[in-house]
């Protein structure tokens, strides 16, 4: 959660104060943000939440109209010839010729780079071997299964062995297998020394992948963290209820000491405690029936990068059209 | 990035020849109207200008000789304005996002497209101008092997000047519009008064006034002036009319050529570097 300060020497990408419009809608709404190197850091939100804009300005796709962004020392303004050479990229959408076969699209890009004739033949033979693609060398991409295309792709992102890998939702539209194993080849790149910035909309791909997380929605970034520290902020545990007058409950609830913070949702209250849940049900449950109210449902669990997303966003996914309906009642000052 | 333009032309010729449905047809498609179309009406026009005459001593050409001139100007025609084609598909689900974000300066990006759509307009030139010599064209009849050197050469230096005008307004379009579909409509649109509003298949002296001004200034005829003067010669007759090239009057057109050129890859230059592909 804590962020180095300038000058430090670990910081590979610098973010301040970003922002972006298109017309009037803030895409991007002032974010700011720094990714150490050797790191894997995940921009985690819904849909639409302004992650796709953020990685087009850091790539130098889209211009940056306000704030400031530097990657690897170089600024994406003045110095996009630098930080193009310093980055790989591996695009939200399959971005390769169908009629080319997997040793001409790396043969491609190295030429794209004017790396030396040697230099790009013995990195295709390394990468084909890291991304297991060596029987498909000449293979058309268009005959590769999409697990294999992505990994063609992001083996062409690893060619000129950039400082910083960006990964726009790797795994979109992958299969549960396929994903699980897109995820060891990228810690695999991580672990040879490659800082690795993705964004996602699965929870389980910034959980298990990231070393720190930026949940983001409508432009902003709403909390940062390691996944145990973000998921520390709901607390111990989470205790789910459902009962006959959630409105009188949950201003009961406020009263119990251990609660940390009630929120709605949908029929159901959310509680975060801070002791073991265990032992602080039996008093709730108390609290409760001496207050005449039922309980219909009880749920107790450790909380989850779901709950954790879910919590700050609102919502689970942006795509089901449910407006962000909370209502957070905050005890102490938060 | 020195080479830049080289990477975008090798791939661009991978694919070239990769397809070979597609390479055989659109070599075989010149020929084919060459074949058709060329002797069918060269047929008919022969037999009806046969009753015509040519001054004592001039140098009367078939019709098929005629066209062929403006077959080869026909076929780059096409191929260059319909070369904007894999720039689209590439925009919406190919390398352009990869080449985009690459440190390759954008200009050669153009200057690769252009190169291979050269290239390939050089290739089909080639191939018609054989053709129609196989099928009775008289195309570089009486040269030497020096002049026929030359005039090669000559053809296909017009065809080259002409083919980056449209490959760059075509380029052009392509990065600015998102469907193929409408890029396939704004490209027929393109053709039809190029084509047909020039002297490919007939002259343009007997069109009415504005028409023969827009013909006269039409780049499809001057790559066809071109074409005749150094395939077919200086001084002949066809279709009952005089032609004749001054040296000075092909080299207008030529510049002429590279004028449109010119402001085309002014044209691309301007729509590449404003272009915003994510």
């Amino acid at each position: 959660m804590e962020q180095p300060g300038p000058g430090s020497d670990d910081t590979i990408i610098r973010v301040e104060n970003l922002e972006h419009l298109y017309g009037d809608f803030r895409a991007v709404d002032g974010i700011s943000f720094t990714v150490k190197k050797g790191e894997i850091f995940s921009f985690l939100g819904p849909n639409g939440a302004g992650k796709s804009t953020a990685i087009n300005i850091l790539i130098t796709l889209l211009s940056l109209q306000k704030g400031t962004a530097t990657i690897a020392g170089y600024d994406v303004t003045t110095d996009a010839q630098k930080v193009r050479e310093s980055i790989g990229i591996v695009f939200q959408d399959i971005t390769l010729d169908r009629d080319m076969t997997v040793w001409e699209l790396l043969e491609f890009h190295g030429r794209l780079y004017d790396m030396p004739v040697k230099e790009r033949r013995e990195r295709i033979d390394e990468l084909l071997i890291l991304v297991q693609l060596e029987a498909k060398r000449n293979e058309l991409s268009k005959r590769l299964s999409g697990g294999m295309k992505r990994r063609l792709e992001i083996a062409r992102g690893l060619m000129t062995r950039p400082k910083v890998l960006f990964l726009d939702e790797p795994t979109i539209g992958l299969d549960p297998q396929t994903r699980m194993r897109m995820w060891e080849y990228i810690k695999n790149v991580n672990r040879e020394g490659t800082t690795i910035f993705l964004t996602t909309h699965y929870m389980d791909e910034a959980d298990q992948l990231s070393d720190r997380i930026s949940i983001i929605d409508h432009g902003k970034i709403i909390i940062s963290g390691t996944s145990d520290e973000l998921k520390n902020t709901l607390g111990r545990d989470l205790i789910y209820l459902d009962t006959d007058n959630n409105g009188n409950a949950m201003k009961l609830l406020e009263q119990v000491p251990s609660v940390r913070e009630i929120t709605a949702k949908g029929n159901r209250i959310a509680l975060m405690v801070n002791e073991d849940g265990t032992k602080v049900l039996p008093g709730i449950i108390d609290t409760l029936r001496n207050a005449g109210i039922e309980i219909s449902t009880i749920n107790l669990k450790k909380p989850t990068m779901d709950d954790v997303f879910v919590f700050y966003t609102g919502s689970e996914l942006r795509d089901e059209g449910q407006a962000p309906a909370r209502q957070i009642f905050l005890r102490g000052g938060r | 990035m020195g080479y830049g333009f080289l990477t975008v032309y090798w791939r661009d010729m991978i694919r070239f020849f990769r397809f070979k449905t597609l390479l055989i047809s659109s070599l075989l498609q010149p020929a084919l109207w060459l074949a058709f179309f060329g002797i069918a009406m060269s047929s008919n026009f022969d037999r009806l200008m046969a009753g015509m005459p040519v001054p004592e001593g001039a140098y009367a050409v078939g019709y098929l000789t005629f066209m062929g001139a403006g077959i080869i100007a026909m076929t780059t025609l096409f191929t260059s304005l319909f070369s904007g084609i894999v720039i689209l598909f590439d925009k919406n689900w190919g390398l352009m996002r990869e080449i985009l974000a690459s440190p390759v300066n954008r200009n050669h990006i153009i200057v690769g497209i252009a190169m291979s759509g050269v290239t390939k307009s050089f290739i089909q030139a080639i191939i018609i101008m054989a053709f129609g010599i196989l099928i009775g064209a008289a195309f570089f009849a009486g040269y030497t092997p020096v002049q026929i050197v030359i005039g090669v050469l000559g053809v296909l230096a017009f065809v080259a000047m002409f083919a980056l005008g449209f490959l760059f307004l075509s380029a052009a379009i392509a990065i600015s519009m998102e469907s193929p579909e409408g890029l396939q409509g704004v490209m027929t649109l393109l053709t039809m008064p190029i084509f047909f509003a020039s002297n490919a298949l007939y002259p343009i002296d007997t069109f009415p006034e504005a028409l023969r001004i827009i013909s006269a200034y039409n780049p499809m005829t001057m790559l066809i002036n071109g074409i005749r003067y150094f395939a077919i010669g200086p001084d002949f007759y066809a279709l009952g009319q005089h032609y004749l090239f001054t040296p000075g009057e092909v080299l207008l057109s030529f510049l002429g050529l590279v004028l449109f050129s010119a402001i085309m890859f002014t044209l691309a230059w301007w729509r590449f570097r404003r272009a915003v592909v994510t």
